[in-house]
């Protein structure tokens, strides 16, 4: 049965799989983010563009949470909570992304030009 | 009276009509095959269609899956219905990929290549089809890694399949 597989012939079919691999990263991930929306109070406090680099500083019910903005990523780069969880999640890199800090009740999160359901929510 | 009507037909013309029921044949008993999702098939019909180009050339191999299409359409009753736009754009797209996998180089690329090629092509002009007429949504993206898989897994089988037969001593017709 191998007799009959030329070399070009396994030369297409690892085309073929490069095809499939690269179609699944393009198709099976959120996609690139282009924006931050900033939650505060479970209201939207902010929508934020990924460029230019910035910093917001956004009021909550224990102080001033900051959120950075660099290199078309964002994080909470400081914040009130007790526990630091929001902070050491770290850069947010594609979108359907988040990290929230519930104690100070602000969250951010990364959309891209279409929304994903949120699997926790529907 | 009327004058009776007496279509000239060559031996050629009943040779491709024999290699396009074959296909039919197999279009039909896929056809029972239960799939996972509505497009995923093994095309086992294209085995014929490999197996005639490579031993009857490109125009012989373009009726057979053409007759195919046409007649298949007629058998599971969708002509002119969507279903039967997806089957003719597929053929259309695989017999143009084939058209130029012929300028490959013989030695190195064989059926299984072409095999594979068509069967990514067929799924390219399917996906056209179905993005450009019947569901212009991005969703649809998210099943193309699934169709690519499906293509690269059966365009394979088929490939080899087609390249045993060939390389089994010709049957006369």
């Amino acid at each position: 049965m191998l007799n009959a597989i030329r070399p070009g012939d396994w030369l297409t079919m690892l085309a073929g799989g490069a095809v499939t691999v690269w179609l699944m990263s393009v198709c099976w991930n959120g996609g690139a983010a282009d924006r931050a929306i900033v939650r505060s109070g479970g209201k939207v406090f902010r929508e934020l563009p990924l460029s230019p680099d910035s910093q917001l500083h956004v009021p909550g019910p224990l102080g001033i949470s900051v959120i950075t903005i660099h290199d078309r990523q964002a994080r909470i780069e400081s914040d009130p909570s007790p526990r630091q969880y929001c902070v050491r999640q770290g850069w947010l890199k594609q979108a359907g992304e988040i990290a929230i800090c519930l104690p100070n009740e602000i969250s951010v999160e990364l959309a891209g030009r279409t929304k994903n359901y949120d699997s926790l929510n529907y | 009276m009327m004058p009776s009507l007496k279509l000239e037909t060559s031996s050629e013309d009943h040779h491709l009509a024999r290699m396009a029921a074959a296909a039919l044949g197999l279009s039909v008993l896929e056809a029972a095959i239960p799939s996972p999702l509505p497009g995923v098939k093994p095309g086992l019909a294209n085995i014929v269609t490999l197996i005639v180009l490579a031993r009857y050339g490109w125009r012989a191999a373009a009726w057979v899956s053409l007759l195919r299409v046409m007649a298949g359409s007629l058998l599971f009753g969708n002509f002119l219905a969507p279903g039967f736009f997806l089957s003719l754009s597929g053929a259309v797209c695989s017999l143009l990929v084939l058209a130029a996998s012929r300028h490959l180089s013989q030695r190195l690329f064989g059926t299984i290549s072409q095999s594979i090629l068509a069967a990514f092509a067929h799924i390219a002009g399917q996906m056209a089809v179905v993005y450009l007429w019947l569901i212009p949504h991005a969703g649809i993206a998210w099943l193309l890694p699934i169709f690519a898989a499906a293509a690269l897994l059966f365009g394979t089988v088929n490939g080899i399949i087609a390249a045993r037969f060939l390389s089994s001593p010709a049957t006369p017709p």
